[in-house]
């Protein structure tokens, strides 16, 4: 059915390129109801069509009919999508926006020249540091000297003099913990007690340099479950942060190294303690589709094995030999956890069965924190003041300590808590906090 | 206020379907920002055109004639609670669940609940006086409203109704709630507040032949009882309900009842036993119980997704709205499967049961405008029958761009003649939300329906 009004005389041509788009099978499912609207961070914020989720399917439409141009207006509303998919799990009619929103971004990264700068940066982050585990470190090492050197405090305040912005995204910097899990990367932890499962760990990228000890806690918890955690060597970035920002070669070539890190048959599950990295690992076969190569089957076989730690543990008999952590905690879904993965009882499960803790329930606490893969940083306005309402419903709870299940979400939490009201407040990860209560068990 | 074309593009569609491109999109705060936008297109004489979320499925909010839209999403601050004296004050743009949820806390809540409200707006329920699974014991919006304040045709501000009921004078509230945004600019909102039940209890009856689902609810409802809410669903429903929320409804049956019943939880009990006795009586295959809160919000949340589920089954789909009385239930029913095979069409079918509000739910592929006319024609049929059998051409969605042509069917020449002239009082020269609710006299040939996705 053709519709009237404004332009729409003579059918126009798709303002889409070559490669992967949004296709029609995909969304077409999308029956503009609105019952998204309000689940949407960035609709809840600035109230406007465009910047929700139905609002961005309907320009993914119009530019596939050749009422809206693939240029500015259209960029600058994909790019303030958070890929939180809160819409998928508020959406009646089952539309995978997640997939689109990423073939959107496709588009977009081949089609639309952006500004130099932004270009440049995008380039040098995505292309030659994150792929390469070596170049990582360097990076990381470097970010590690200038947080300890205390240069960090004395450029702070000029930082922020000159560049008030720069002062925000600079306090985001993941804080380095050595030494870094890179070196664990090869080794095999056997399990305490019997063996009942081999597992590979996936060990993540920024993870392993900035999440050092939370990747240690979870293989230790792992380990106290029975398991013989393998941390194969060869394995690298799961490409997450390039599928979200339209770059879907540079995924591809990631997920092929990593399919070949962990041969299917070898474990009884791939795990990981990033929701992000989780999510992404799970659709590896979105990537795979159009080419229909071996790697699609690869990736399916994979895909059946990867468990976020929350769901593998909550799966199992978990092993209940915790001590008794007396705190008033609560917990923040990460969006790629909740609404990705739909993983929301399994956390809460596991940290209800540690004596002592008393779990109260967030407020909102499927809306996102704002922290969005690197969303924090190319898009700081929306994420400070996602981060300010997350901070409020913190607040309101009480609890000293906040727990998620993601090392972004950690990151930006932890940049929250330091500037509200209660800067003491503990911010860790489920399985951190399972560690230390199978750690003082254990005396 | 948003000028640019592609901004304005956003703008033009509206649950039901699309039609044309705004001039412009304004987004007040306050009370004082809308009667500036008021003012602004009196002088430039173009219409205004007042949205909430856009969720409406009769077309209330788009543009038939160019204009400023108002959109109230900006406008979602919650004013007063006031528990003592059960009531609230809110801006039009607050969304329907999160009033419910700010109150919850305190044991309270707001009775309309169209399946719509985790999106809704208060606004949007003012004005298409919508209702919900609860309207059968509890009445539709209008009986939560105590008062508004409305911005007029020229930004001068009234105040309606107040926080007592039963003021002296006429009942402007009551005109105002369901006017469809025709008569004036909600800016704010007074509504009641209504304690939770003491206790609630959901069932789930299910029925091999639709007929022995429909007997039952004449006879629930004949036998005295009245539940919180009597929900039927047919057979194709369910199975497209299932496979997005897996909300265990059984796939291979041919319709079920959802039926919840609250009060005190003795008298609640009690009841319990005589529907599910009732049921028994008329063939049900089988009553379960919700056993917990999560059991129930389960069962609810296939019903409250119903709609959009379909979208996984066929690719467009056109809900419609009419409602009959109870009685005639079966044979409207038989009525819609004959239409549909007439037409070659697949319809299923919700029902509010307990009020005679039904949706058929006709499913197409907007792709084929062969198929798109049918509907058309099949949906108009299903409509006049409904006022044939004395029943109405909307339950709840409100009439808008979709039916203002068929009100006819239901009122006389003199009745529609007074209504203008009322209209005409408050909504000169077709100031706001031109086109709507009452005939325009050119039968639009073609209405665009379901176009977003398949278009
Ligand atoms: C999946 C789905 C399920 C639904 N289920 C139900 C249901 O169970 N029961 C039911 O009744 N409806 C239902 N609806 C229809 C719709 O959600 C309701 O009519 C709702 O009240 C509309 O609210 P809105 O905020 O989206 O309003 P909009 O669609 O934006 O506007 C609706 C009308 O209200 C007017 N309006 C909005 N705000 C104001 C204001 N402040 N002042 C004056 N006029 C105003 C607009 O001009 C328009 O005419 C459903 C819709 C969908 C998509
Ligand atoms: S809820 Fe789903 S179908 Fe409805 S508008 Fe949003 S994306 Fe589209
Ligand atoms: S992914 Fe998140 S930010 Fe993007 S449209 Fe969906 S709900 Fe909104």
């Amino acid at each position: 059915m053709q519709m009237e009004g404004e332009g729409r005389a003579v059918p126009a041509a798709s303002g889409y390129g070559p490669g992967e788009k949004p296709e029609w099978d995909y969304y077409s499912k999308c029956i503009h109801c609105g019952l998204c609207l309000n689940a949407c961070p960035t609709y809840r914020e600035l109230g406007v069509e465009m910047d929700s989720p139905r609002g961005r399917i309907y320009q993914m439409i119009q530019v596939e009919q050749g009422r809206l141009a693939l240029g500015e207006s259209f960029v600058r509303h994909m790019d303030l999508c958070l890929d939180c998919r809160a819409c998928e799990t508020a959406c009646p009619s089952g539309v995978e926006y997640g997939r689109l929103i990423e073939a959107a971004r496709g588009q977009i990264a081949t089609h639309f020249r952006r500004p130099m700068l932004g270009r440049a940066l995008r380039s040098l982050f995505f292309r030659q540091i994150l792929p390469h585990r070596k170049r990582l470190i360097f990076a990381g090492q470097l970010l590690r000297v200038y947080q300890r050197s205390g240069i960090e405090r004395l450029a702070w305040p000029i930082a922020r003099i000159i560049l008030p912005r720069l002062g925000n995204v600079a306090r985001l910097a993941p804080r380095m913990e050595k030494p870094f899990f890179t070196e664990r990367l090869g080794v095999t932890m056997e399990p305490v007690g019997p063996r009942k499962y081999r597992v590979a760990l996936f060990a993540g990228c920024i993870a392993s340099l900035a999440f050092a000890r939370a990747n240690e806690a979870t293989a230790r918890v792992l380990a106290m479950n029975g398991c013989e955690v393998v941390i194969p060597a060869s394995q690298g970035c799961c490409g997450a942060l390039h599928v979200h920002a339209g770059l879907r070669d540079e995924a591809r070539q990631l997920a092929r190294r990593n399919l070949e890190a962990f041969p299917p048959g070898d474990f009884d599950a791939v795990i990981t303690n990033a929701a992000g990295c989780g999510s992404v690992l799970k659709e590896y076969p979105q990537l795979f589709e159009r080419e229909g190569t071996e790697y699609l089957e690869r990736a399916l076989l994979f895909t059946a094995r990867v468990r976020d730690v929350t769901e593998f543990l909550a799966g199992i008999e978990w092993n209940r030999d915790f001590a008794s952590i007396t705190v008033r905690a609560t917990y923040q879904d990460p969006c790629h956890l909740g609404h990705a993965q739909r993983i929301r009882s399994a956390p809460r499960r596991l940290l209800r069965s540690v004596p002592g803790l008393e779990l109260v329930e967030l407020k909102d606490a499927e809306v996102c924190c704002g922290s969005a893969g690197i969303y924090n940083v190319s898009e700081n306005d929306m994420a400070e003041r996602l981060l300010e309402s997350k901070m409020r419903r913190v607040d309101e709870t009480g609890a000293e300590l906040l727990l998620s299940a993601n090392p972004g979400c950690l990151l930006q939490l932890r940049a929250g808590v330091a500037q509200s009201s209660n800067p003491r407040r503990r911010v860790s990860h489920v399985v951190e906090l399972l560690d230390e209560a199978y750690r003082r068990a254990r005396g | 206020m948003l000028w640019r074309p592609e901004d304005r593009l956003l703008y033009e569609y509206d649950g039901l379907s699309s039609r044309r491109v705004p001039d412009a999109v304004a987004f007040p705060r306050s009370t004082e920002d809308v009667t500036e936008i008021v003012k602004l297109a009196r002088r430039e004489k173009v219409p205004v055109i007042a949205r909430g979320a856009g969720t409406g499925l009769s077309g209330g909010a788009v543009v038939t004639e160019g204009g400023i839209v108002v959109s109230f999403a900006r406008m979602k601050k919650i004013l007063e609670i006031d528990i003592p004296n059960q009531r609230a004050r809110v801006q039009p743009g607050v969304v329907n669940l999160d009033l419910s949820l700010a109150v919850s806390d305190v044991g309270f809540y707001f009775v309309p609940d169209p399946s719509s409200q985790k999106a809704c707006t208060i606004g949007g329920n003012v004005a298409e006086n919508s209702g919900g699974p609860h309207t059968l014991a509890y009445g539709v919006t209008t009986n939560h409203v105590l008062g508004l304040e409305v911005v007029l045709d020229d930004g001068r501000v009234i105040r309606t109704g107040g926080k007592v009921w039963d003021r002296p004078g006429y009942d402007l509230t009551g005109f105002i709630v369901g006017s469809e945004g025709t008569l004036g600019l909600v800016t704010e909102i007074t509504v009641r507040l209504t304690p939770k039940p003491e206790a609630v209890k959901t069932l789930l009856a299910i029925y091999e032949r639709v007929l022995d689902a429909t007997r039952t609810v004449a006879a629930i409802t004949a036998g005295g009882i009245t539940p919180a809410a009597l929900e039927m669903m047919d057979g194709i429903t369910l199975r497209a309900i299932e496979a997005a929320t897996h909300a265990g409804y059984p796939l291979d049956s041919a319709a079920v009842l959802l039926i919840e019943v609250e009060g005190l939880r003795e008298a609640v009990e009690e009841e319990v036993e005589a529907v599910e006795g009732i049921c028994r009586r008329h063939a049900a295959r089988e009553v379960r119980r919700a056993r917990s809160e999560e059991e129930r919000e389960l069962l609810w949340r296939g019903r409250k997704n119903a709609f959009g589920a379909l979208g996984r089954i066929s690719p467009n789909f056109y809900v419609q709205d009419g409602v009959i009385p109870r009685t005639r239930l079966p044979a409207m029913l038989e009525y819609i499967a004959a239409v549909g095979e007439k037409h070659g069409l697949l319809i299923g079918n919700i029902f509010h049961a307990g009020d005679g509000n039904l949706h058929p739910l006709l499913m197409f592929d907007a792709r084929d405008s062969k198929q798109t006319a049918k509907v058309l024609v099949a949906a108009s049929e299903i409509m006049a029958r409904c006022a044939d059998l004395g029943g109405s051409i909307t339950g709840e969605h409100g009439v808008g761009i979709e039916k203002n042509e068929l009100m006819p069917l239901i009122f006389s020449p003199d009745d529609l003649a007074m209504m203008r002239r009322l209209k005409e009082v408050f909504n000169p020269a077709g100031f706001f939300n031109p086109g709507k609710v009452l005939p325009t006299g050119k039968m639009c040939g073609e209405l665009r329906i379901q176009v977003g996705g398949g278009a």
